[in-house]
């Protein structure tokens, strides 16, 4: 073994791979020694061919900077992250009551707001929601679902449990990731596969498929399905254009799109124009419909809104659907799941601290330096105080702003973000920080992906693992040690 | 399908033939040259003329040499026909119909991008180019194989079909555009005597056309056999009736073709019609210029018919 371990350490934190005394965990006994087996060319070289097949696959994101949009390639760690199956299918089922309990939230909120009447979740809390969207009142769609499609983030802490960081209900991304890790690890990996019994992720887009074509409003045996891009530019575009083509739906843009005075919403085709059934959108709400929404759009279609509350097209997610995913919400999700289904969470939430009650507020006031304080609806890791990293202006400006507007911030302890072996350099595995997206389905059935994507923070001690800060990712495998000795 | 993949699915064609036709007449230029006598004069700016971009070229470059021309040809992407360039439209219109074209053509046209970016001085220096221009030669062959070997017939193939025809058929003009130029350029050189040859060869050769014409002539290189064959031969895929038949053929299964087919049928009609002459001449030259107008007119009837941009 070339591969150096000698050094490795980490302390403190829960390693996915390694137990605390250094000896491989039960489910990743067989990939360790496989690795032992391999000398410095050996990782050398399937380091340079995951290299060369991510270019090859034209795997990439799009990084905005001042000179432009860049395209930069998928960065991949090669060595997988290995969880456990029976601990996954325990965690899969607490994914699908949360996402069930929200929906049946949200489908409230936007009728008889009897979870506010009730006195579980303050009211103004609604009030002041940015994501809620009073067009939406009163509308029905199928299923009562409103989030079809969910990226939850997942941490693990310490002890090894779970926990929930967030829900993303809006427009979630990263699933092509995590579908395109899997095949770039199957061609430089093959062998390991063979030998051991790593779940398949590959069934995600047929699954999104039946979920959003069980939404059709026609009851046809094709009806038409579009993944409605923003288009080129968007910094996801590579995953609109790879799940369009997964599921066989129609990539298009909102000027592809005409709502007609039948309220009916058409593409427009060689043929002349065809009707359009579920829309699968990658919009965001506000772009949606210049009629309702922003006026300025250029993103969307006008009276796509109204369509879709007459029942001629179902929308993906469901606008509005972003009210449950508001930061102080989510620290309300435990009630929530109790208060609809009547059950404990499987899955429990980072413990939080919300600025707008007076006493949690002043604790974490006098405690900025050990928490990290979110705006209550922002996302890709943006507008943050991580308290350790922070410097004391840094501070007086987030103390500022949380007095100015309490209801926006929430706090959270700082975590103990689980590690995995990451190889840095040449031939050494160093532990990384990572959490881990799993996506789930909801329309007619439920569905939650074989594990997730999984997200490394590349940066030493570092834990931002988004990609548009320097985050990287590594193949997730769900791995079946039932029936192995022990 | 969405007119806007069409478009995207027709460019996608477009694109792929002209970065081969652009490889093959850069490769074949650099033999014709060593062919013909040293004293003989023939320009690689000829190069440039023929594809009509001349005020492209001049505002970049005061000399007309080899290698700016191959440079301008190959590497240069302020040039919107270099192999670059058309590299680049390919790959963003396959990036934007990955939901209609065969999965691999992706991964295809990404490997052919990177061997294109690392190598490109190979291109641009003659040791390697041979070695470099097949490359691309052959990789775009990959990518047509795929296509004809496991794509559907459906309207995308319908698209894909149309804009490699029409493609195919402009570049087929503009070779015996450059052919008869090389001979006009080269009337009363004493030493080029045997040259005529040489050079309508070479128009065949980078039409990938010399072997069939051969079986099919059963003659030597003659000038208006030449022209005959690639004008109106009908199994040859660059000759330009053939072209023009796959464009009928592909349009008729296409919803609201009537004008373009009937706009079609008369430059059939056109090629039909017209009687090759022995000694070709700068009237020739007409003919062509002509046909390259109605062609331009072929594409503006596809664009009206299929891509509206309401």
């Amino acid at each position: 073994m070339t591969i150096s371990w000698t050094d490795y350490s980490s302390t403190g934190f829960y390693d996915e791979l390694l137990t605390d005394s250094g000896n491989p965990r039960k489910s990743s006994r067989k990939l360790l020694n496989y690795i032992k087996t391999l000398n410095d060319g050996d990782v050398a070289s399937r380091k340079h061919a995951a290299e060369l097949t991510i270019k090859e696959m034209g795997v990439t994101f799009t990084v905005y900077t001042e000179e432009g949009n860049i395209d930069r390639a998928w960065p991949f760690d090669i060595v997988p992250r290995i969880i456990d199956k029976k601990q996954w299918d325990k965690t899969a089922e607490g994914l699908k009551q949360r996402l069930q309990a929200l929906n049946m939230f949200i489908d409230d909120l936007y009728h008889d707001q009897k979870i506010i009447k009730d006195g579980i979740i303050p009211e103004f809390i609604l009030k002041q929601s940015k994501n809620y969207r009073k067009e939406c009142e009163g509308v029905s769609p199928p299923f009562g679902v409103w989030a079809h499609i969910c990226g939850t983030d997942l941490v693990r802490d310490k002890d090894g449990e779970f926990y929930v960081l967030e829900d993303n209900l809006r427009v979630p991304s990263g699933v092509s990731y995590m579908l395109e890790n899997r095949s770039i690890m199957k061609r430089i990996f093959p062998e390991v596969f063979e030998k051991m019994d790593v779940a398949p992720v590959g069934d995600y887009p047929a699954r999104l498929f039946d979920t959003l074509r069980a939404l059709s409003p026609r009851k046809i045996k094709k009806p038409v399905i579009v993944l409605l891009t923003p288009g080129i530019f968007n910094s996801a575009y590579f995953e609109h254009a790879f799940l369009a083509q997964q599921m066989g739906a129609e990539l298009v843009e909102g000027s592809d799109l005409v709502v007609q005075d039948d309220d009916r919403v058409y593409m427009k085709t060689i043929n002349g124009l065809e009707r359009v059934d579920v829309i699968y959108r990658r919009i965001d709400d506000l772009f949606l419909d210049p009629e309702v929404f922003r006026k300025d759009s250029v993103l969307g279609v006008k009276g796509l809104m109204r369509a879709w509350k007459s029942g001629n097209v179902a929308l993906a997610n469901v606008p509005g659907a972003g009210v449950a995913d508001d930061k102080v919400v989510y620290a309300y999700v435990p009630e929530v799941i109790k208060y609809y289904l009547d059950q404990d969470p499987i899955i429990n939430n980072v413990e939080t601290f919300l600025c707008h009650d007076e006493v949690q507020q002043k604790h974490v006031l006098q405690n900025l330096d050990k928490l990290v304080v979110k705006p209550a609806n922002e996302s890709g890791g943006y507008g943050m105080l991580i308290g350790p990293h922070s410097t004391k202006k840094e501070r007086d400006e987030f103390t500022r702003l949380i007095k100015a507007n309490p209801r926006n911030y929430i706090a959270q302890p700082t975590l103990a973000l689980s590690t995995a072996p990451t190889l840095v350099g040449k031939n050494t595995l160093e532990p990384r920080h990572l959490d881990l997206r799993p996506f789930v389905l909801q329309s007619k059935d439920s569905y939650v992906t074989t594990g997730g994507l999984t997200r490394v923070a590349m940066r030493k001690g570092s834990l931002v693992v988004n990609s548009s800060q320097g985050g990287g990712s590594k193949d997730t495998w769900i791995v079946d040690t039932d029936g192995e000795s022990k | 399908m969405l007119s806007k993949v069409a478009e995207r699915v027709y460019w996608t064609a477009r694109y792929l033939e002209r970065v081969e036709s652009t490889a093959r007449i850069v490769s074949i230029y650099d033999k014709l040259l060593f062919d013909l006598p040293r004293d003989v004069n023939l320009t690689w700016f000829n190069l440039v003329i023929i594809n009509d971009l001349e005020s492209d070229y001049l505002s970049r470059y005061t000399v007309q040499d080899e290698r700016n021309v191959v440079k301008f040809l190959l590497g240069d992407d302020t040039n919107p026909s270099s192999i670059v360039s058309s590299l680049h439209h390919l790959r963003e219109n396959v990036r934007t119909t990955r939901d209609v074209v065969l999965e691999e053509t992706w991964e295809l046209v990404n490997e052919l991008n990177m061997y294109v970016h690392e190598n490109i001085q190979h291109g641009i220096n003659r040791s390697k180019r041979h070695e470099f221009l097949e490359f691309i030669i052959k990789g775009c062959q990959q990518i047509l194989g795929l296509l004809y070997g496991n794509m559907p017939h459906d309207s995308a193939w319908d698209f894909l079909r149309l804009g490699r025809n029409l493609e195919r058929a402009d570049m087929t003009t503009r070779n015996l555009d450059a052919g008869i130029a090389a001979i006009i350029e080269l009337e009363g050189d004493e030493s080029a005597i045997n040259s005529r040859q040489i050079i309508w060869g070479t128009v065949l050769r980078s039409l990938n056309a010399d072997q069939s014409y051969r079986r099919n002539t059963r003659s030597a290189v003659r000038g208006e056999l030449v022209v005959e064959y690639l004008l109106k031969n009908m199994e040859s895929p660059r000759a330009l009736a053939h072209c023009l038949d796959a464009l009928c053929d592909t349009s008729e299964k296409l919803p609201g073709s009537k004008s373009l087919l009937t706009h079609l049928n008369k430059i059939q009609l056109k090629v039909s019609k017209y009687n090759v002459e022995e000694n070709l001449n700068g009237e020739f030259r007409n003919y062509l210029n002509d046909l390259q107008i109605k062609l331009a007119s072929v594409h503006r009837l596809i664009a009206e018919t299929w891509f509206p941009h309401v």
